[in-house]
């Protein structure tokens, strides 16, 4: 090949300029958000199945657990998009595993680009594809009856502690999409260990009537306190002590997993 | 001389396997260096060390003169790497998947959108070059992997084993496609279970087992060296087959085969056409055929490592390179 040799700027250790990883981050983030376009299946995970929740929720098992789906739905709706948000997670871990899995990581390690920005790129389209599906699932909501309370202030909040909280989660799906062997094996695992978690929380029930053993763990679960915080920040309510939970949780498994993740990251990529 | 591609003493272990133990290779500018070897052989890691995806254990390997450990982002501006799978993204269009890596290199939107026109077109994609990768078939994701790692106009190419599990058709294709990029002044390594691969494509070719390098020279040193000549025989009628045999092997030894409906036999005596030519005579075997011609690299690679190559052993498509360690000791152990 003759003539324009593209040259990134890039010095010989292979260090990208901050500006530069930059953008390259937001192209990989373009990449994760166009590719739903052509895989409808993508959509069915961040719209179909909270749709679906939203529905069950209400009108299934809302008269048996509130009287009535409206008095329900009051209660469940944001407990259901905690668990939404917790299971849009293990796409991020599928997303990241099959990428490594199809050799699409030794096409971009070879190019002269930063090596945090797939990774950063693919977590910020999900941030993106979570705040849509919260919003989806709110609306849906409003339609049904639900009602904001808490104002707008405490819905921008309620949204702002969602996307911190999955941001932290992101990097034990980091983790699991770096270590497991092909996407099955992510989403089983993820499923198992994400189902337990939210439905021994407060996101759907009042805690009261489980048995003693399994409130004591469900006070302490982190999902019963986003939800509490989410809740309480949307229809109004004591905010301050789950909010602070929740905070020093997300901190907690970031704290933890990010070094872990990175390091498989590092290892693999 | 600074070679474009060079690696001395190579050396790279995965816990107990020795991929690597020491290779020396070098292909000059605007030459295809063939890297031959059956599954396991180390093909795989020397590429992924050129491309800066592994650092090696010891030795050195430069590409354009730069270091790939010390000068990693410089290789990395200057090489281009197909790998054994199509390494483009499903669920992205043709045109999408090559302005990814375009806006990746820095391109600016249009100048990145110019460029994946020009290659889609090259590559003959032009038509699929708005539908989903996933749609495509075989031959054509290999077409775009290939035309993705030249986005950045790499001068260097690094392709690895990149016709494994294509259809012959799909496989001339590619040919050209590399002939006219190395026409154009690329230089490239071209790994290969394919021996006549190697042989259409290569000035010169590197041949590895066991992460050693057990012979190199140009397609037709290699040939030369082994064997040499290769006499072979057809008799008109079918059933003179078994005699012809026998008697080409009472003059060349036990090395004289049965292949089709031909009889071959390695030529290490100038004495043996003459021999062959008297006893036919003799015994009265009308001959439909009969040549001398030069040792084919499957023959040569059969006398070099012991073993018959077996490119019949394409791992699924679209499945998972060769990457950690534990599937490298797999492939190492298969072969």
């Amino acid at each position: 090949m003759t003539a324009t040799t593209v040259t990134a700027p890039v010095t010989g250790s292979g260090r990208v300029p901050p500006l530069a990883g930059l953008r390259q981050t937001f192209t990989m983030a373009w990449r994760s958000l166009v590719a739903v376009k052509h895989n409808p299946l993508e959509l069915v995970d961040y719209s179909i199945t909270p749709i679906m929740f939203v529905f069950l929720f209400t009108y299934v098992l809302g008269g048996q657990m509130a009287g009535s789906p409206d008095a329900y739905l009051k209660y469940a709706l944001p407990g259901i998009i905690v668990q939404n948000t917790l299971f849009m997670t293990v796409y991020t871990a599928m997303a990241l595993n099959t990428d490594l899995t199809k050799g699409v990581f030794d096409r971009l390690r070879s190019l002269p680009i930063a090596r945090s920005a797939p990774l950063i790129g693919r977590i910020t389209a999900d941030l993106a594809k979570h705040v849509w599906a919260m919003l989806l699932m709110i609306g849906l909501g409003l339609a049904l009856g639900f009602r904001i309370t808490g104002g707008f202030g405490g819905f921008l909040l309620g949204a702002l502690l969602l996307v911190v909280f999955a941001a932290a989660v992101s990097w034990s799906a980091v983790l699991i999409g770096m270590l497991a062997g092909d996407a099955e094996k992510v989403q089983a695992f993820a499923f198992t260990l994400i189902f337990p978690i939210t439905f021994t929380s407060s996101a759907f029930v009042v805690v009261d009537t489980m048995p003693g053993w399994l409130q004591a763990w469900s006070d302490v679960n982190p999902v019963t306190h986003l939800s509490d915080a989410f809740r309480g920040l949307l229809v109004g309510g004591p905010v301050a002590e789950p909010v602070l939970w929740s905070l020093v949780w997300a901190a907690g498994i970031a704290l933890v997993f990010y070094p872990l993740a990175m390091r498989a990251y590092r290892a693999k990529v | 001389m600074t070679y474009a591609i060079e690696a001395e003493g190579l050396v790279k272990r995965f816990r107990e396997t020795q991929a690597l133990a020491g290779v020396d290779l070098a292909a000059r500018k605007g030459t295809v260096l063939g890297l031959l070897g059956p599954n396991g052989a180390g093909k795989t890691t020397a590429v992924r060390i050129f491309a800066t995806l592994l650092r090696p254990d010891g030795g050195r390997a430069r590409v354009a003169g730069h270091d790939v450990v010390r000068e990693a982002g410089v290789v990395r501006s200057l090489v281009g790497l197909t790998g054994q799978y199509a390494a483009v993204d499903e669920n992205l269009t043709g045109t999408e998947n090559l302005l990814l890596i375009g806006r990746l290199l820095g391109l600016p939107r249009r100048e990145a959108k110019a460029r994946a026109g020009e290659l889609l077109e090259r590559f003959q994609l032009t038509d699929a070059a708005g539908r989903a990768v996933k749609t495509y078939s075989g031959g054509m994701r290999r077409r775009l992997d290939l035309a993705a790692s030249l986005v950045g106009r790499p001068s260097i190419l690094f392709l690895d084993e990149p016709t494994t599990g294509l259809d012959p058709h799909s496989r001339g294709e590619l040919w050209d496609l590399l002939r006219g990029l190395v026409a154009d002044g690329a230089t490239a390594l071209l790994t290969t279970q394919y021996l006549n691969e190697a042989d259409v494509l290569a000035d010169d070719i590197v041949v590895i087992d066991k992460g050693r390098v057990i012979a190199e020279g140009t397609p037709d040193r290699l040939k030369a060296q082994v064997g040499g000549q290769v006499l072979e025989l057809r008799p008109i009628l079918g059933q003179d087959l078994v005699r012809a045999h026998a008697l080409v092997a009472g003059a060349a030894g036990p090395e004289a085969r049965i292949e089709g409906e031909r009889v071959t036999a390695p030529v290490k005596d100038p004495e043996l056409m003459p021999a062959v030519v008297r006893a036919l005579d003799r015994e009265g075997i009308a001959v439909g055929e009969l040549a001398l011609r030069r040792s084919s690299l499957d023959e040569v690679f059969l006398a070099l490592t012991g073993h018959r190559a077996e490119p019949g052993e394409p791992e699924e498509d679209g499945g998972a390179a060769v990457r950690d360690e534990g599937e490298l000791e797999r492939a190492v152990s298969r072969s």
